[in-house]
């Protein structure tokens, strides 16, 4: 038994996909020259004020809806106050005592396990700018493009006890907040970074002491990094030493946490109500609008797809990883009739994922249609295809050399040989050439006959229907 | 022409008696002659001046309105384009503001000429205008003596007749009470009537510009044209527009006056008393009648804006840190040591002092017992002047305990300056809007008498002091020595 118990809890901070930041008219465009997409109230200059953005709320409300938490009718914009040059006004207005989004939670799958994470909030804030400190031989450069991009901080109770549950809630958040519309998920870019608690317990223990992992920005590092801190926490108590409070930062290189600030040198923010900002305010009707216009969400699908299809759990699941990946398979099953629901979900789970994945392609700009892939799915059913072929077909028609599955079966010839009478022939011919064989099979090895029909499928191109060369080449030997 | 009113100008003006260039450069004139002297201006730039009033001369027809051609002067707290924008402070000496306050851009559009930027107490914290690191403003009336603060600038340059209108801006009284230490008039409107968009801020939920000017009706033909909604400040209110100068000659039969009994205790010179009660006589002559009320907790309105302000403050000032604009110290080691270098360097004492002030009372474990309480107790006022409104349609009483003292007389003791606004700090808590109209002498230096509204009580305000301002001419005397 393992006598240490894991306690990890999330904060993800996920970058709103609003046109303007959260407090100004500025681009939020990911990748302009420094400095170009920042306005007077970016840069805080003397006398700007801030004016919320009303998308950053609608993306929010969006949230917890589709987290089943509660839409606070009035919250509160406080500034967190701290000095740091990429932080132009000297304060983050964030949302303290009052977030707009309260409690919810989202359910994740570990191995066969199902588990329910519970959110405490989420708040609307503005990123801060960028320090830059390569490039200026011994200065700092400062970046304020990203200065007043809205965030959702989107914060877990200490749920989860492992680095996988971690990860799957990562994902799972990651998946959410994609499919809502509401962050585009490059994690590259940063619009999605996870901070990490982690503390280690001895089992019916109080909670131990904790610390904090910083900006998180893939799945791996999440998990690299919660592994290497609860081992190194472990290590540190078991040789004696405390836990102290502290924040952390991860270094991918080394795979290692290494120490950022105490707790004694913790900032006090001072938070307080932002005066240049209004409460504010969520009526019903504005929510209830916003609900009308929400896509069935994640876990709704999956359910419906294990109904409609008669997935299983996990493969309803893979499916419904991302909307358009959902949609691609629904556009399948449309096309190709819902009794092949179960083939259409492995071709998109399988081949192509595996394709988009080696070319680096996203499924929306997947090279191979929902309905050629139907279209194929069809010929495979009706026996026209054997899954050798329809795999030639589908690297045809992913290389874009025929319209549909049809036109490449016909021009080349791939159609499967069904016509006993074709087939026939050429067993024959395999067998009076391979005497040996035929003798090796009478004489109880049933290696030879295996043999055989690879003769005979390659003498056909591997067109012929395998099952009816078995049926038939067991006929004749039997003869 | 520097004694006439927006009204007399802007006909003048209309009639070609005289042209915008020719007031521009009268006026110009003057602050050179008395400037030096005054200290009112800190900056002016002639060039700029007469090139906007050269414009406005220009404009016909339509494209006038009732204040085009009249030269003004801004206080130094709105960014106006092209102009250093100082806010009284060292650590904006070398700011050029880029953009315009909503005012000035107001202002300009309604065809106006700025003359310069107006002296002002250091972020507008003070009430002498001894805090200003371009030195102290002299009172016209007596140069020995404070011209109030933080507005001090703008009423010295009116009161000199430097320039016939100014800009001010009003936390806790710096725009009344300079008007009363100077013989104007001046209004502050209710919060949330005037963008602050562009005011640079010292307590965002307190600071309300306003106009200042010699008479009631000249501040509501200002008013008129500095009001209105803005997008930009989500504070300004959505409000349909309003002419303030609609009432002004309504008689006042039948308006009852409300004195608040804690207004006219202990601690008001006796000269101010006499000033204000024949004022509140001249009121029941014009058919007013007086009545007492109550404010129960206007004593805790000074202790309360020591602890809010300040706090406010404390925030609003972070943004100068010496990384994109204003002083940057000339030598420092790391980060921190550019911060502290370049802001004590930057600030004056008493801005340090209120900087001090706001982040102890929001600090961990001290926010609860100040921040928090201050807040409960700026309800409680705004619920007295409530009460009182419903026995009363304007609120009177003095604007400042005193006259304008002496320089040194108040500036060792911080809280004997803060006392310099205790009539006028509970109307910033509730937001209401309040006005001083000169109302006497004592001792040969003006005396002033505080109006307060309910709020978007401005028109009838406006209304009350103008019905007086006929019947009196205090708002029309003007200090002799300027007067050449």
């Amino acid at each position: 038994m393992n006598p240490w118990e894991v306690v990890i809890g999330l904060e993800t901070h996920a970058q709103l996909q609003t046109k303007s930041k959260i407090f100004s008219g500025a681009s939020t465009a990911f990748g302009a020259e420094p400095n170009r997409q920042a306005c007077a109230v970016d840069i805080a200059l003397p006398g700007v004020l801030p004016v919320l953005n009303r998308e950053a709320v609608v993306c929010a409300i969006k949230f917890g809806l589709a987290i089943g938490a509660e839409i606070a009718p009035r919250s509160i914009f406080a500034r967190k106050n701290y000095f740091y040059p990429d932080l132009p006004k000297g304060y983050q207005i964030s949302q303290f005592e009052i977030p707009v989004v309260l409690g919810g939670g989202l359910t994740i799958h570990v191995g066969d396990r199902e588990k329910y994470v519970h959110l405490t909030r989420a708040h609307l804030e503005e990123d801060a700018g960028k320090s830059l400190h390569e490039d200026f031989h011994g200065k700092t450069g400062i970046d304020l493009n990203r200065a007043g991009t809205p965030l959702l901080e989107i914060v877990t109770e200490p749920d989860m006890c492992s680095s996988a549950e971690a990860v799957a809630y990562a994902k799972s958040l990651h998946s959410l907040v994609t499919w809502i519309g509401i962050c585009d998920g490059n994690m590259q870019e940063g619009s999605f970074r996870c901070d990490a608690n982690v503390s280690v317990r001895k089992p019916d223990a109080p909670l131990g002491t904790r610390r904090e992992i910083k900006n998180l920005n893939s799945f791996r590092f999440l998990q690299q990094a919660i592994d290497y801190e609860i081992q190194w926490q472990i290590n540190e108590i078991e040789e004696g030493r405390k836990i102290q409070q502290a924040t952390v930062l991860f270094d991918p290189d080394t795979g290692e946490t290494r120490s950022m600030r105490s707790k004694e040198d913790a900032h006090d923010y001072r938070y307080f109500p932002d005066p240049d900002l209004l409460p504010l305010e969520i009526k019903p009707d504005w929510i209830a609008e916003i609900k009308a216009g929400l896509p069935e969400l994640p876990q709704a699908m999956q359910a419906r797809f294990q109904v409609d299809y008669g997935l299983s759990p996990y493969d309803a699941a893979t499916l419904a990883v991302t909307r358009a990946s959902a949609q691609f398979f629904e556009e399948t099953v449309a096309a190709a009739g819902k009794d092949n629901a179960k083939t259409s979900a492995n071709w998109v789970m399988g081949e192509l994922a595996a394709r988009l994945n080696r070319d680096e392609k996203e499924i929306t700009t997947s090279p191979i249609a929902a309905v050629q892939l139907a279209g194929m799915i069809k010929r495979i059913a009706d026996g026209t295809l054997s899954s050798k072929l329809a795999k030639e077909v589908f690297e045809a028609l992913w290389n874009g050399e025929g319209q549909d599955a049809d036109a490449i079966i016909e021009a080349r010839g791939l159609k499967q040989m069904s016509d006993a009478s074709a087939i026939e022939p050429i067993i024959d011919e395999v067998l009076s050439a391979n005497p040996k064989s035929v003798e090796e099979f009478r004489a109880g090895k049933d290696k030879a006959f295996n043999a055989l029909v690879g003769q005979i499928m390659k003498a056909t191109k591997g067109k012929a229907n395998p099952q009816q060369v078995n049926e038939l080449l067991k006929k004749k030997l039997a003869g | 022409m520097i004694n006439a009113s927006l009204k007399e100008l802007a006909s003048a003006l209309a009639e070609k008696k005289i042209s915008s260039v020719e007031l521009t450069t009268l006026f110009l004139d003057r602050i050179e002659q008395h400037n030096p002297m005054l200290n009112a201006f800190v900056t002016i730039d002639r060039a700029k001046a007469l090139a906007t009033a050269q414009a406005a001369d220009q404009k016909v027809g339509a494209d006038r309105t009732a204040l085009t051609g009249i030269p003004l002067a801004h206080k130094d707290i709105f960014c106006a384009e092209g102009w250093r924008t100082t806010c009284g402070s060292k650590m904006l000496g070398n700011f050029t503001a880029p953009y315009d306050a909503h005012v000035v851009e107001k202002l300009n559009a309604a065809g106006m000429v700025t003359l310069g930027k107006c002296n002002m107490d250091e972020f507008a914290m003070g009430s002498s205008n001894e805090t200003s690191f371009f030195g102290p403003v002299k009172n016209p009336w007596d140069t020995a003596c404070v011209p109030g603060g933080s507005s001090g600038g703008s009423a010295a340059a009116i009161a000199a007749r430097l320039a016939p209108a100014a800009t001010g801006t009003d936390t806790g009284g710096s725009i009344r009470q300079p008007a009363a230490l100077c013989g104007l008039t001046g209004i502050k409107p209710t919060y949330g009537v005037v963008s602050r968009y562009g005011m640079i801020a010292f307590a965002s939920s307190l600071d309300q510009g306003g106009p200042m000017a010699k008479s009631a009706e000249d501040c509501a033909l200002l008013l008129n044209a500095m009001a209105g909604f803005d997008p930009r400040d989500s504070t300004s209110l959505e409000r349909p527009t309003e002419d303030y100068a609609r009432d002004l000659e309504k008689p006042l039969a039948g308006l009852r006056i409300g004195l608040p009994k804690e207004f006219f205790g202990a601690g008001m010179d006796d000269g101010v008393r006499v000033a204000v009660e024949a004022a509140l006589a001249e009121y029941r002559q014009l058919g007013a009648t007086t009545v007492e009320v109550s404010l129960p907790n206007s004593g805790l309105s000074v202790p309360a804006y020591y602890v809010i302000a300040p706090a406010e403050a404390s925030s609003n000032l972070s943004r100068f840190d010496g990384v994109r604009y204003g002083h940057r110290a000339a030598e420092y080691g790391d980060l921190n040591d550019l911060y502290a270098k370049s802001r004590a360097e930057g600030f004056g004492d008493e801005v340090k002092r209120r900087i001090l002030i706001g982040a102890y009372v929001l600090s961990h474990g001290y926010y609860d017992a100040y921040y928090l309480k201050a807040q409960k107790i700026r309800r409680l006022i705004a619920a007295d002047f409530t009460a009182a409104f419903k026995d009363c349609d304007v609120i009177m009483g003095p604007t400042a305990p005193s006259v304008a003292f002496k320089f040194g007389e108040k500036s060792a003791d911080p809280v004997q300056m803060y006392l310099s606004d205790i009539y006028t700090i509970a109307v910033n808590l509730a937001g209401l809007p309040g006005m001083s109209i000169p109302c006497g002498f004592d001792r040969d230096l003006p005396v002033g008498l505080q109006l307060i509204g309910p709020w978007f009580g401005e028109a009838q305000m406006l209304n009350v002091a103008h019905r007086y301002q006929q019947a009196t001419d205090w708002h029309r005397r003007m200090p002799a020595a300027f007067a050449g």
